[in-house]
């Protein structure tokens, strides 16, 4: 194994001499152009199909019509789609703050070098990750459930009655937490590394000057790491707002309480394959691919203002 | 069990200002004892469902009915649950798994590939349009993948491509988050003097690559490798609209195939095989990373520096 050094910045090394630089000019693209050719295929091609699709209307007489922006102008006034991204929203904005905020703290107490059996907690915390998302939910679905599951455990057990998890009103809640479980660990190691690579004579320095282990906390290390914690919110933010997976296979013990429009993924899978609307549902993707963008944005836009 | 990355390489490159007065330990903290213990939670949230899910994989179907779900039942069925796992349904969890196989052979290592030799290219080439590339790329992560599979799902369908194993590798080639983790790290990794003394002895540029670059290269592609493995390993939401023919289904899919066909009336209700496919499903992924480790924690440090 080699030894790291920690990158200086990210910005490769100077330009080689221009003389050089003309006679290799095109090399670069030899070893780039498979990536680009298949992201082409993959990336751009469908974005640029998607928009095509959401200005056309499918009729049974006439087949593939051109409407203009009519499809934008349905999905905005639909109550099914702004009732999921609603849904979306309020996740977001109580699981991922739950979420990165345990993850920092698991992340600063490994870094503090103050626990017992640190590679340990590290490589366990870590280890829901692997596990896919589908038996990540078939599991906690199963222990959700109130006859065989823990949940029944504990109630026949204590003689008590927990809220039925999978119900309406639970649901999302018990959503967030498979998530929860399933991201914790991931985004503990993206800090964790971070947060590595912090030069420890800064800490040296700073306890020199009496400062006592929260004050590093908060004025060395939060700082240090502040790029790697903005990215691990867009990333999540991503995530929440394309939240499916979970949902769609929790759907089968929970039919009341997921609907088809539980998403607005899972509204825009519904529309494609249940109702063959391939259009409005193209349409929807875009708005939300579109909100998505923004949010994340202004999130990044805010994260890096602060740096100063 | 696991080997620490060793302490911050910037120790020893830091200038040190002046020698402390006593003997300083910065490195060496107190131990604390109720930090190990919330710790210890956290590690008990982590490892319950995990634990749940051996357990259960013992039970036959009736004894995961009436019995303690963090406790066995009576009746040890974990090898009969194994051998009923794979030879239900004539066999098809094997098929499964082979799928799965396939897909990650050459999803997941065609991506690494592709962002090995892209990053590579970002990192020691000068070239026109490098960066456009680079701002195209970012800004396509922030494109949900879902929201592109839709569009994809179609195009694909009218080139013939849906329901072959094409369909899932293809979209799995592209991993912008590889390619970003690899630019950062062959920036480091390969000196680019060592490069122009290559070039200098007269070696071709794709010889270059192999012998100069690809080995000063090896923890981060073990990381990248990782990391797609994963990805295409977990895949769900692709070859959901990508398969109908569950000849061709991966592993996760088949199983919540199995999962929903208890809903179905008159559906085999099979939750044992269920759960123990589950456990044979997470079993190489979890191996992979507790061997691996030492690798991929070094490439994911190198990758989270500075953004």
């Amino acid at each position: 194994m080699t030894t790291l050094q920690p990158p200086v910045a990210a910005e490769p090394r100077p330009a080689p001499p221009p003389a050089k630089r003309d006679r290799r000019s095109w090399t670069g693209w030899g070893f780039l152009g498979p990536f680009v050719a298949v992201f082409a295929l993959v990336f751009l091609a469908p974005i640029v199909y998607s928009i095509y699709l959401s200005l056309f209307r499918n009729q049974l007489i006439g087949g593939n019509q051109f409407v203009g922006l009519d499809n934008y102008t349905r999905a905005l006034q639909d109550d099914a789609f702004w009732g999921a991204v609603g849904r979306v929203a309020l996740f977001l904005a109580v699981q991922v703050p739950l979420m990165l905020g345990i993850a920092l703290l698991v992340a600063l107490a490994l870094d503090s070098g103050r626990l017992y059996g640190k590679s340990f907690f590290r490589i366990t915390i870590f280890l829901p990750y692997a596990v896919p998302a589908v038996v990540a939910t078939l599991m906690w679905g199963f222990m959700y459930g109130t006859k065989y599951g823990l949940v029944g455990d504990i109630n026949s057990a204590f003689g008590v009655t927990l809220p039925d998890l999978l119900s309406p009103g639970w649901v999302l809640a018990s959503i967030g937490n498979i998530v929860t479980w399933e991201f914790v660990g991931y985004n503990m190691l993206i800090f964790y590394s971070a947060l590595r690579v912090v030069p420890t004579s800064l800490y040296e320095a700073a306890e020199i000057d009496g400062a006592g282990q929260w004050r590093i906390i908060r004025s060395i290390k939060l700082p240090a790491i502040r790029g790697a914690i903005v990215i691990a919110t867009i990333f999540s933010i991503i995530g929440s707002f394309q939240l499916f997976n979970e949902p769609s296979i929790l759907r089968p013990l929970a039919l009341n309480s997921i609907t088809t429009d539980f998403t607005p993924n899972f509204y825009t899978y519904s529309l494609s394959f249940n109702g063959q609307q391939h259009n409005y549902s193209a349409t929807v993707a875009i708005i939300m691919g579109v909100i998505t963008m923004v949010v994340a944005y202004a999130v990044q836009l805010r994260g890096m203002r602060k740096e100063a | 069990m696991s080997t620490s990355v060793t302490a911050s390489p910037a120790k020893s490159t830091a200038p040190r200002l002046r020698t402390p007065r006593k003997k300083h330990t910065p490195g060496k903290p107190k131990r604390n004892v109720l930090l190990t213990v919330l710790m210890a939670l956290m590690v008990l949230y982590t490892v319950v469902p995990l634990i749940w899910l051996i357990i259960n994989s013992t039970k036959t179907q009736s004894g995961l009915a009436d019995s303690n779900g963090l406790w066995f039942a009576h009746d040890f069925a974990l090898w009969d649950n194994v051998r009923d796992t794979f030879t239900y349904h004539d066999g098809i969890f094997g098929r499964w798994l082979l799928n799965t196989l396939l897909y990650v052979g050459l999803g997941a290592g065609g991506a690494t590939l592709l962002a090995v030799l892209g990053g590579y290219a970002l990192a020691k080439f000068q070239f026109p349009g490098r960066r456009a590339v680079f701002a195209v790329v970012i800004g396509a992560v922030a494109v949900p993948g879902t929201a592109l599979a839709v569009p994809t799902f179609l195009m694909f369908s009218k080139m013939g491509l849906t329901d072959t194993p094409w369909a899932v590798i293809i979209p799995s080639l592209v991993s912008p988050f590889g390619l970003y983790l690899m630019w950062v790290f062959a920036a480091e990794a390969i000196p680019t003097e060592l490069l122009e003394a290559a070039r200098m002895d007269g070696a071709s540029e794709v010889r270059t690559f192999f012998q100069v670059a690809l080995p000063l290269l090896a923890p981060g592609i073990v990381t990248v490798l990782l990391f797609t493995t994963v990805a295409t390993w977990n895949n769900y939401f692709l070859p959901l609209i990508m398969l109908k023919d569950p000849n061709w289904y991966p592993l996760t899919l088949g199983l919540s195939a199995w999962s929903s066909q208890a809903q179905t009336i008159g559906g085999d209700v099979i939750f044992n095989l269920v759960i123990t496919g589950s456990l044979l499903t997470i079993l190489p992924l979890i191996a992979a990373f507790l061997f691996l480790q030492k690798y991929w924690q070094s490439g994911l440090s190198a990758g989270s520096v500075k953004e």
